[in-house]
């Protein structure tokens, strides 16, 4: 049983590894996001400064804290592939041109192969494309740093943050089944995750009600739970609750892919001779 | 019990279609319908017939990856919609326009993917690998990206790739489709000893019928949905109207040569063709053509089996 269980694990391993390798052979596209993400850091940055000179603890953020919130985004923004990009396209890709059925023709979970492939890349862009930019930041505007609790318990929230918005996108991505092209959901997740997860504002700065809500949906698990427990907002047991809406939301979504692919390889035909 | 048993499989997909702004109206399209034959271990059979026939239908069926509609398939003594998974340890199959192997990385790379998912032991995968390899000429491409291999390699790799779990089963969807002929040539000869060496059995889906000619002893045509010939080669050749041609050569022009048996389809100066039942021997015909005239050459030409599968496809 110990057997099986370990070739199991060998096998996401290998393909979490293969995924990471894949995407560090475009070092020079690696290159030019991290420039972008440090111009838009530098940008919004200013941006917060600016706001928070009018209102010095909106959102209950001091300024250095608003602006390490805004390097943090843009650390996880590829890390969590917040607009797509991730081994959810290539599942509506593979869909679309009906490359899935390779995928179905294989011994192992397609939510787990995935998913696997899904958390090679985040940690590659984690890597890269998150910790450079936050180095840039640190060094023009000197971020707050987490405490070595915060630090553990940001690192698993970022995980976790990798999962859920996997499940997402995983789902958006499995409308392709139907509708037979996932464009279209795929923009209006988009401009769902930019929102919500505390990429544009920190969601604490949303009025009443929008706020709650807001806290309480997927979405928030992205950027929000994240940063705050890098922020130290969330600690003992207020960080173990946070992580466990995370954690809840990773199971009760994955469950849910799990169905809907059931009830897609079921039912719908694989696209193409 | 045969190795792969279809009785009376079925599928059919609803089609929506619009009719008028919103209504829309369902047509059922009968893919596949009451389909039944077997396969035994060790053959190589060519499944055959035109676009929109139901092959990939039948082979998504007995792979386990579409569900079937009514009737039964078992491959291996499984179920194939029900145990996928543990059947797809048991089989490989291989796509003419789809790869199975991961585009940024290099050739060693999916294989050794491939192994950890199949779980295959180190002297399997070492063995496969280092026959495959050299048969199918792939040792300089180890290291290559696959999205820098050209569709011959590519193709070889996919093989490679499809028997590194030692498959008892291959099916091959279209595998020449878009190679030149040298390769596919070698592939065909890879295929070839693959079968009389290991056993394995394949099952064949293709357009190009040199392919069938090259490899398959038994054919099975399918059209709408279900099957329209099963047998050996030469008895499609006999099936039906198809005829064979006997090309004479004379020393002299000639007037239309009149034997009983044989009609004459053209004369062009010294040499006639002329048409035979194909199921009828040639020898009685050649022996009175040669009494009766002064004969330079002659050949036999065997019915193009296109022409046969196009009157199969038209009845």
């Amino acid at each position: 049983m110990s057997g099986a269980l370990h070739a199991q694990i060998s096998v996401y391993a290998a393909i979490a590894t293969r995924s990471f390798r894949r995407y560090s052979t475009y070092t020079v596209a690696t290159l030019a996001g991290i420039f972008t993400n440090s111009v838009f850091g530098i940008i919004l940055s200013f941006a917060y400064l600016a706001l928070w000179e009018q209102n010095p603890s909106a959102g209950g953020y001091e300024a250095d804290q608003a602006v390490t919130f805004v390097w943090i985004g843009q650390a996880l923004l590829m890390t969590i592939a917040l607009w797509s990009g991730g081994a959810t396209d290539d599942l509506a890709e593979r869909i679309r041109n009906g490359d899935i059925a390779v995928d179905l023709y294989r011994p192992v979970s397609v939510l787990g192969w995935y998913l696997a492939a899904d958390l090679g890349r985040g940690l590659y862009h984690f890597a890269t494309r998150g910790v450079a930019p936050t180095i840039i930041g640190a060094l023009l505007f000197g971020l707050v740093m987490p405490s070595p609790a915060g630090a553990v318990g940001f690192l698993v929230s970022v995980t976790l943050a990798v999962v859920v918005s996997f499940a997402v996108r995983f789902l958006f991505a499995a409308s392709a089944f139907w509708l037979l092209d996932a464009t279209g959901p795929r923009v209006l997740l988009s401009v769902l995750a930019t929102f919500f997860s505390g990429l544009t504002l920190p969601l604490n700065l949303f009025p009443d009600g929008l706020r709650q809500v807001a806290l309480a949906l997927p979405f928030a698990s992205y950027i929000q739970t994240p940063a705050d427990i890098w922020l130290g907002r969330h600690t003992g047991l207020d960080m173990l609750a946070a992580i466990g809406l995370q954690v809840a939301w990773a199971v009760v979504l994955l469950g849910v892919c799990a169905l809907v692919l059931r009830a897609a390889t079921r039912k719908v035909v694989v696209q193409g001779g | 019990m045969s190795l792969i048993e279809v009785r009376d499989l079925s599928r059919e997909f609803t089609i929506r279609k619009r009719a008028g702004r919103l209504r829309r109206t369902s047509v059922v399209k009968q893919a596949v319908h009451d389909l039944s034959f077997e396969i035994d271990a060790g053959e190589m059979v060519g499944y055959i017939g035109p676009n929109g026939a139901g092959k990939s239908t039948t082979i998504k069926m007995l792979t386990g990856i579409l569900v079937p509609s009514g009737g039964s398939a078992r491959v291996a003594g499984l179920e194939p919609s029900r145990q996928r998974r543990e059947l797809a340890r048991r089989i490989g199959v291989v796509f003419g326009q789809r790869t199975s192997l991961w585009w940024d990385l290099p050739l060693r790379d999916s294989f050794e993917l491939l192994r950890r998912i199949y779980r295959i032991g180190d002297r399997t995968y070492h063995r496969n690998l280092d026959d495959h390899v050299a048969l199918l000429d792939l040792g300089d491409l180890m290291d290559t990206p696959v999205r820098q291999l050209s569709l011959g390699q590519r193709m070889r790799g996919d093989i490679a790739a499809a028997l590194l779990h030692d498959p008892e089963i291959l099916y091959l969807d279209e595998p020449t489709i878009g190679l030149d002929v040298i390769s596919k040539g070698r592939l065909r000869e890879f295929l070839r000893a693959l079968n009389h060496e290991r056993g394995t059995t394949l099952m064949l889906t293709t357009h190009d019928l040199q392919d069938i000619e090259a490899l398959c002893d038994r054919v099975i045509v399918i059209d709408h949905g279900t099957a329209v010939f099963d047998g050996p080669l030469p008895s499609l050749r006999a099936n039906g109207d198809a005829s064979r041609t006997l090309v004479v050569d004379l020393v002299d022009e000639a007037s239309p040569i009149a034997i009983e048996g044989a009609r004459v389809l053209k004369v062009e100066g010294p040499r006639q063709w002329l048409s035979f039942p194909a199921g009828a021997s040639a020898a009685p015909l050649v022996a009175q053509v040669a009494a009766a005239y002064d004969v330079a050459d002659l050949s036999i030409h065997e019915p193009d089996i296109e022409d046969v599968i196009r009157q199969l496809y038209s009845r």
